[in-house]
Formats: structure tokens, C-alpha cells, sequence
């Protein structure tokens, strides 16, 4: 496209003594690195570490306050992501930029900075349809965006940014919605492109199994500053943990205890449901899962998971078969929830399981605000109680909130999840629990705290379904893995005798 | 590079012990009851931020709608003090104001109420037609009854009918999906067009010659005027459904599900509130407002089911429920500052040669200026809550 005003291999970056401030909060603090031409730079951190904030730096979104950031030799004042562009600087973000009502060919050239005012779409397509024939992975043009699984989108904000002709190009974890597999046809694709140098490639990650396997080094925040830097086959992954971290850590693997299954809690039958687009999803799941046990759904995003977790909470309508709780129908009806103490931990908190407008304390009351104490004669909410209750969880589950009368919404991701957790699992009832991939996109002490909860629970005796695109993770929590694929389970097996490869095979058709 | 290290991406990546399982909670009702509400300094600055804005927005409105009288030949600070006399200065306009009041306060809960749910319905007028014709009709039924039985059978009538009209724009939505503003709007077509049928053909009292009316509600049968004044029970009517949707939406459980699927309905659906049922009993009472306010229109002022009773109090009431924010303490109020500037529409004629329509320019002036004024929130640093 604009190849002219390009070098033949990635510029260089660098970041010299970046410090960004937002009001008396310092988020950066004299942060300096070099991603090297065609390299692949890994950028780690805990939530809060300030690893988005830099990269917004780099990308212009935020200016920063004192520093340099120079690319290609020359110290460079980037405004806007525009000015990022025309450097060949491209992001592909944590939460999707496409649109959602246009297609795949249409979000692809609408990113195009230089878009003429007519647009000749058979120049256009034709020139897509070359594009992708170089490309490492295909999506479907036609399609619109609003259709595809998580993966897929993720795919198409790839390929917009190497349509762009980004040579340096910035990765917010972008693996988050990714299967095992997707994401290592993604990353390796990556790699080979960083061999070839025609890539430069910094990504923010929380998988250490990312780091090691695609990077070439390393550059670790604690708190906004620099915490570490190095190449990664110098450093174990406990040494970069402690670096992010700020003390040593032990391994551990997670503990399972022994434990009998009981009665059968949960039961499909037959469950159908159809997709947004009126197509069926979820065709035919028959599954149980017995108290004190954890049954994991692994498969890639899009075979019918979300529409199958979105049946059990009621945000679905099914359009056939049977769900049974305790040997009786069950329609999620509130009445019914609270009879069998059946609980969700969605995906997206945010966006599914909170009113993001109302305070943490009224979210916290979601369950039980019809209940006594909270309700009074059945029918008089005590706005008091609400608040009372919601600081108690919001103290037991260490929430951090200004107070119980802040909006949700204004928290970050971790702390919805924990105010969500301490609704959902506080109050130690629950009979069984639907999970769906409840660690995206948090750190590494609330993945911990999560995973314990889980455990917890079905050491408690709950039944536990667990959908979760992270196989490593639901291989390690699950006590009985079952595969979906295309809106069925194509495989079943106790975790202990899992074939891994056949998961594989399996989820991948 | 490394070689890929699957599997022990948990094991390493996990933190010192993990935290126990929590117990469950040993605090009793009691103890959360007796809590205290803790200190709420922390939301003043948003308090502050809720009536600036709007007052701001007011006031810029004031001085676009000066310009435009001004542009008409007129003084703009006689207009103004024209209005303000017209509204409020004497007993006697202010009583008048109160009867405007009245009406636009119920049509604004038609509005206000389904805001909360998410819902944009401005179908007031079609529901105060309707409340208005039902109610004549209902009363015309039992009109051999003591008077207070006619009332409460008109009352009763005209809510149902009102809230009906609603119902129909809710179960529309729910069930059909169907765009609850495009359809309340074309409902008011619809009821205004059945009270003109109604009144021209079934009925029609043969003596209403000019403007075909129904038979009118004995004099002797009507609502009477509060006390000595001219203000009649319909303020009173206002008032008490005014305190009593703020309790519903504020004070109780079904509140509360009313706030959380207009909140997010995803969340309320997980939760397993009957969304529909709902939605559908929510509508219905804000109906009833508009609804009662028709009534009120027929037994407190005409006396019969005519045209008259189409006249913009249920726009008017789309307009205070914007400006109050869906609070429907706030509509009270509000309501009382647009009937005067109603009550004022004659002297403007009067007094400065500008149509009475002038009055109108300046609702739309408001009502764009407030609607925008809904985009500032936010905007400002100084009403930014600090943090800790």
C-alpha cells in the first residue's frame, strides 16, 4: 500500500525513561526498552502493572509526560493512532475493534487510512482476495462479524493490521479468546513472520507458555516501572514470575482431593438451541454432572459452547430437548434458581452477569434482594440492608471498590469477577455451578482465587460444569473432560485417562 | 527458542497457598439490620452535577428563546416577566397553573416509568384519550350512582383503559419485538382517532352541534374544586401517583427488577426475573397515569369526551419526564414550571403581539437543550468524584 515510505525489514523501537501520569496517579515510571528489528517481545505484568497504559503511550492514545519513544532511529511525537500507522506501528486490542454489522471484506477496508471517497469494490475485493492468498489464516469475506466466534474476530484483527502493512505490530493479549490450538497457529504464524523479519512483534500476555515457546525476549512492569528485561532463554518461568510478582513463587500445581462423585445434579437431555442468526448452535447435548464434581467442555470458541452456557442462565431460549435439575424440569425461573441453588459465573462479568449502571452493592443483592433480609414483608427492598450486605462480600471477597454505592461498572475486570464470585459462591449454597471461561483476561491472584473458589466448591460437594477455551487450565481443573464440537460432544472421558492429542483431534473436527 | 512447556503453565503461574474456601456467612438478618448507613460523602459531587446540568441547560434555553422573541419584535425580559406573572405571580395564576399541572405531572409517569425499564414510550396522549373515553363512558353507565361511586368507577375505568393502551406497546416489545417508541407514537393516532369516532357516532349527545361530544357527566356528579380555589382533585391524584411510582421504583423488589432490566437485561435474565411479566405490569401502570389524567380531564374540567381532550399535555409530559430525569419526585415539580408556562401561553398574545404558539417554541427550545444537556454528564473534572 503506502510500501514506499517503508523499510524493507521492521523499524526500530525504543522507549527511553517513559513516565505517563494521570493526575497525582503515576501509571509508568521512567520505562525503557527495545523491541529490535524483527524480534518477538514479550511484555509482562500483572493487571494494573501499567503494560496497557505504555503501549496506549506508544500508539498515541496517551501522550506521555516525560521520555522518549523512538522508532527508526529518530525521536518521534506520536499524537494518534494515525501517526502510529504511517510509522507502521499497528495494535490488535484486548477487546475487539471491528464492526460488528459490517463484513469481514468490509472491516478490512474500512481500516484502510487512505479509503478514497468512492470505493470501487471489485478493485478492492480482488486486492482482499490476493492479500489472503499470502495470508497464514482465512476467514470468510463474506461474512459478517457479528457471526463469528471470538476466535475468528481475533483473526480478522490480525489480518487488518498485516493489511495495513504494519511492520511493528503490538498484541494485548490476544490469545485471551483463543483456543490452545488457534492460538498457537496464530502465534506461530507470528513467529515465522518475525523469522522471515517482516515483523517486529510486541505482546502483552499472561501465558508463560506463550512466552516461552514464541518470544526472544522479555520485558517485565511491576507497579509501572521496570521490573526486569532479558532474553527469555536466559530465565526460568519461576524467575519471571517472581520479577512480576515482586517475591519469589513456588510452583504449585493445583491440589485435587480425592473425591466420590455423588448424585446426579445437573442433566441435559437432548438440549438444541439456535445461534444469533437463527441457525442452530447447540445440537443435541446430553450431559450429567454429579455433585462434587467439575465436568470440563473444551472446544474451540464457536462450536456452540456460549450458546449452550447462555441456555443455563436463562439468557437463551432452548428450542428443544430438556434440562433437569435434581430429577425435576428445569426453565430457570427465579423461583426455580433459588429452589435448586443453581449458579452462574458467565463469561464477560460485565456484560452478563451485572447491571454495569447500578452500585456493587445492588449487583451483590442480585440473588437474594427478594429474599429476607434484604426484603421486608417480601416487597419493600431496605436500601440499608442492600448496602450492609453488599459491604460484607465486598470485604470478604476483598473487592476493590470506592465503597458499596459505586457503579460497577467503574471497577476493573478482576474486581467485577470477585463481586460476581462473592454473589454467586459466597454465600455457600449453591448446589451446582455453571463456569464459563470465569479466569479471561484476569491476573495471576485472581486466576488463583478463581480456581480455588472452583475447587472449593465441588469439594463442597457442588456440581461444577466448566466451559473454558484454555485446555491447560480445564485439563487442570476438571475432574471428567467432554468435547464440543459443532454443537455436539464428540468426546467424553475421565480427566485421569484424557488423551490429550485425541482432544485435539477432536476439537479440531 | 524454548522448547513449549504445555501443562505447566498453571503449576508455575499460581501464587503462594491458595485462600481457603470462605465459610459461610455467620452474620444474621439482625446484624445487617442493624447496621448503620455509612457516611455518603463519597456521591455528593454527582448530586451536585444532577441539578447543575439541568439548571444550566435551562438556562441556556432561556436565553435562546429571549433571542428568538427578540427577533420577533418583543422585549425579552417583559416576556419573561410576562410569563412568570402569568404562571405564579398571583393566587390566582398559580391556581390556574396547578390545573395544567395536574395532567402533564400523570403523563409524565407514562413516560418516566417505562425509562426505567429501558423503554422509550410516548404514547400519553393516545393513553389519555383513552382513559379520558373509557372513563366518560364507564361514568355514563352508572350515572344514577352517588357521586363518588361515578368517580371511582371513571377513575378505575380510565386507568385500565390507559394502562391497556401501554400494555399493548409492552407485549408488542416483548413479544414481537416490535420498537416500543414508534409504536406508543403511532398508538396516539389511534386513540385519537377511536375518541373521534366514538364521539361522532355511538357517543354522541345530538345537542353538540359545533364540537361532537358525548353526553356530558352531571354537573352535580363531577369532581369539585379543592376547598375555595379553582384547583381541583386532579393535583391531588398527581401528587400521590407521583410519590407512589418513586416508592415502587426506589422502595420495593419489583423496583429493583424494574432498575435491573433496564439496567442490563442479560443480568436480570440470569438472575431469572420474568422479564416479560414485568415489563408488561410496568407498562400497564404507567398507563394508568395517562390514563387517570384523562379521567381527570373529563370529570374536573369538560365534563364531556370531546377533541378537547387532545391538547399536547401528553407531549408535554414527555418533555417533563426528560427534564426530571425518570425521577418521579422531579415530575412533580417540573410539571408545575411547564403548566405555568403553559398557563402563560395567552399573554404573550395579549400582552406582545406573539402567537400563542410562542409558548411551544420555547417547550422545544427547552427539550433540545436538556437532551443535549444529557451528554455533559460526565464532562466535567470539578464534578468527578476524587479518588482515595
Amino acid at each position: 500500500m503506502r510500501s514506499d515510505t517503508r523499510h524493507s525489514t521492521p523499524p526500530e523501537l525504543e522507549l527511553v525513561k517513559v513516565t505517563k501520569r494521570f493526575g497525582s496517579f503515576t501509571a509508568n515510571e521512567d520505562v525503557s526498552f527495545k523491541v529490535e528489528p524483527g524480534t518477538f517481545h514479550a511484555l509482562l505484568g500483572e493487571n494494573g502493572a501499567g503494560k496497557s497504559t505504555i503501549v496506549k503511550c506508544i500508539m498515541g492514545y496517551h501522550a506521555a509526560d516525560d521520555g522518549d519513544i523512538i522508532v527508526a532511529g529518530a525521536s518521534r511525537d506520536i499524537r494518534s493512532p494515525y501517526d502510529a500507522c504511517k510509522l507502521g506501528i499497528g495494535m490488535v486490542y484486548q477487546h475487539f475493534t471491528v464492526v460488528p454489522a459490517m463484513t469481514v471484506a468490509e472491516n478490512l477496508i474500512l481500516a484502510r487510512p487512505d479509503l478514497p471517497l468512492f470505493i470501487n469494490w471489485k478493485k478492492e475485493y480482488s486486492r482482499l482476495r490476493e492479500f489472503l492468498e499470502t495470508a497464514p489464516f482465512q476467514v470468510p469475506l463474506e461474512a459478517q462479524i457479528s457471526e463469528l466466534a471470538a476466535g475468528q474476530k481475533q483473526k480478522v484483527e490480525i489480518l487488518k493490521q498485516l493489511y495495513l502493512n504494519s511492520q511493528i505490530l503490538i498484541l494485548d493479549e490476544p490469545t485471551s479468546v483463543l483456543t490452545p490450538q488457534e492460538a498457537d497457529e496464530v502465534l506461530g504464524m507470528m513467529r515465522r513472520m518475525v523469522d522471515d523479519k517482516k515483523l517486529s512483534v510486541l505482546i502483552i500476555t499472561h501465558k508463560f507458555r506463550e512466552v516461552t515457546t514464541y518470544c526472544d525476549e522479555i520485558t517485565i512492569l511491576r507497579k509501572g516501572k521496570l521490573a526486569g528485561a532479558g532474553k527469555v532463554k536466559d530465565l526460568t518461568t519461576s524467575e519471571m514470575a517472581s520479577m512480576m510478582m515482586g517475591e519469589q513463587r513456588k510452583g504449585k500445581t493445583i491440589q485435587k482431593a480425592e473425591l466420590k462423585p455423588g448424585a446426579t445434579v445437573l442433566e441435559l437431555r437432548d438440549v438444541r438451541a439456535n445461534r444469533d442468526n437463527g441457525i442452530e448452535g447447540v445440537c443435541g447435548v446430553s450431559l450429567s454432572v454429579r455433585a462434587g464434581e467439575i465436568v470440563g467442555i473444551a472446544g474451540i470458541s464457536g462450536n456452540g459452547q456460549r450458546e449452550l452456557v447462555e441456555v443455563l442462565d436463562g439468557q437463551r431460549p432452548a428450542t428443544g430437548g430438556e434440562v433437569r435439575v435434581a430429577g425435576e424440569p428445569f426453565h430457570m425461573t427465579r423461583a426455580e434458581i433459588s429452589k435448586h441453588q443453581i449458579y452462574v459465573l458467565p463469561e464477560e462479568p460485565l456484560r452478563n452477569a451485572c447491571a454495569p449502571l447500578m452500585s456493587v452493592a445492588e449487583n451483590i443483592a442480585l440473588r437474594t434482594f427478594d429474599r429476607p433480609p434484604l426484603a421486608i414483608a417480601g416487597t419493600l427492598l431496605s436500601d440499608s440492608r442492600v448496602r450492609a450486605n453488599g459491604r460484607q462480600w465486598i470485604e470478604r471477597f476483598n473487592v476493590k471498590t470506592p465503597g458499596p454505592d459505586a457503579a460497577i461498572g467503574t471497577l476493573s475486570g478482576g474486581n467485577v469477577q470477585r463481586a460476581v464470585l462473592a454473589r454467586e459462591l459466597g454465600p455457600g449454597t449453591a448446589k451446582a455451578l455453571v463456569a464459563a471461561n470465569p479466569c479471561f483476561g484476569l491476573d495471576f491472584a485472581a486466576v488463583d482465587f478463581i480456581h480455588s473458589q472452583l475447587l472449593a466448591a465441588r469439594n463442597n460437594g457442588v456440581a461444577v460444569l466448566l466451559v473454558c477455551e484454555d485446555l491447560d487450565e480445564l485439563l487442570a481443573l476438571s475432574d471428567r473432560v467432554v468435547v464440543m464440537n459443532g454443537g455436539k460432544l464428540v468426546y467424553e472421558a475421565p480427566v485421569a485417562e484424557a488423551n490429550i492429542r485425541e482432544i485435539g483431534e477432536r476439537m479440531a473436527g | 527458542m524454548d522448547e513449549p512447556k504445555p501443562a505447566s503453565v498453571i503449576a508455575s503461574a499460581t501464587a503462594e497457598p491458595p485462600p481457603e474456601p470462605l465459610p459461610p456467612p455467620e452474620t444474621q438478618p439482625g446484624d445487617i439490620a442493624r447496621e448503620r448507613p455509612p457516611a455518603r460523602a463519597l456521591q455528593w459531587r454527582s448530586k451536585v452535577e444532577a441539578l447543575v446540568i439541568p439548571c444550566g441547560a435551562i438556562a441556556v434555553a432561556l436565553v435562546l428563546f429571549g433571542i428568538f422573541v427578540w427577533t420577533q419584535g418583543a422585549n425579552p425580559f417583559a416576556v419573561f416577566a410576562s410569563i412568570y406573572k402569568a404562571a405564579f405571580a398571583s393566587t390566582r395564576s398559580f391556581e390556574n397553573t396547578l390545573v395544567r399541572a395536574a395532567p402533564i405531572m400523570l403523563c409524565a409517569l407514562g413516560t418516566a416509568i417505562p425509562l426505567r425499564l429501558g423503554m422509550v414510550v410516548i404514547g400519553n396522549e393516545g393513553a389519555l384519550v383513552m382513559g379520558g373515553l373509557m372513563a366518560t363512558a364507564a361514568g355514563l353507565l352508572v350515572v344514577e350512582a352517588p357521586a363518588l361511586v361515578v368517580q371511582l368507577t371513571m377513575a378505575g375505568a380510565g386507568m385500565v383503559a390507559g394502562g391497556t393502551w401501554l400494555l399493548i406497546v409492552g407485549a408488542l416489545k416483548h413479544y414481537r419485538g416490535v420498537n416500543e417508541t414508534i409504536s406508543s407514537l403511532l398508538m396516539n393516532f389511534i386513540g385519537i382517532a377511536l375518541l373521534n369516532q366514538a364521539v361522532n357516532s355511538w357517543m354522541k349527545d345530538p345537542s353538540s352541534l359545533n364540537k361532537p361530544s358525548s353526553f356530558p357527566i352531571p354537573e352535580e356528579k363531577m369532581l369539585t374544586p379543592l376547598g375555595t380555589t379553582d384547583v381541583h382533585w386532579g393535583i391531588v391524584f398527581g401528587v400521590v401517583f407521583c410519590i407512589v411510582a418513586y416508592i415502587l421504583i426506589h422502595k420495593t423488589t419489583f423496583g429493583f427488577q424494574i432498575r435491573t432490566i433496564g439496567a442490563n437485561i442479560r443480568a436480570a435474565q440470569l438472575a431469572g426475573l420474568a422479564v416479560g411479566k414485568v415489563t408488561l405490569v410496568t407498562c400497564f401502570i404507567a398507563g394508568a397515569a395517562p390514563g387517570l389524567a384523562g379521567m381527570v380531564e373529563v370529570a374536573a374540567v369538560h365534563g364531556v369526551a370531546n377533541e378537547s381532550l387532545n391538547v399536547w399535555y401528553g407531549n408535554a409530559g414527555i418533555l417533563v419526564a426528560f427534564l426530571a430525569r425518570q425521577n418521579a419526585l422531579a415530575c412533580i415539580v417540573v410539571s408545575v414550571m411547564l403548566g405555568g408556562l403553559l398557563a402563560s401561553g395567552g399573554i404573550l398574545q395579549r400582552s406582545h403581539q406573539l402567537p400563542d404558539a410562542t409558548i411551544l417554541v420555547f417547550q422545544g427550545i427547552v427539550f433540545l437543550c436538556i437532551l443535549y444537556s444529557e451528554s455533559l454528564y460526565g464532562k466535567f473534572s470539578i464534578f468527578q468524584e476524587k479518588k482515595s
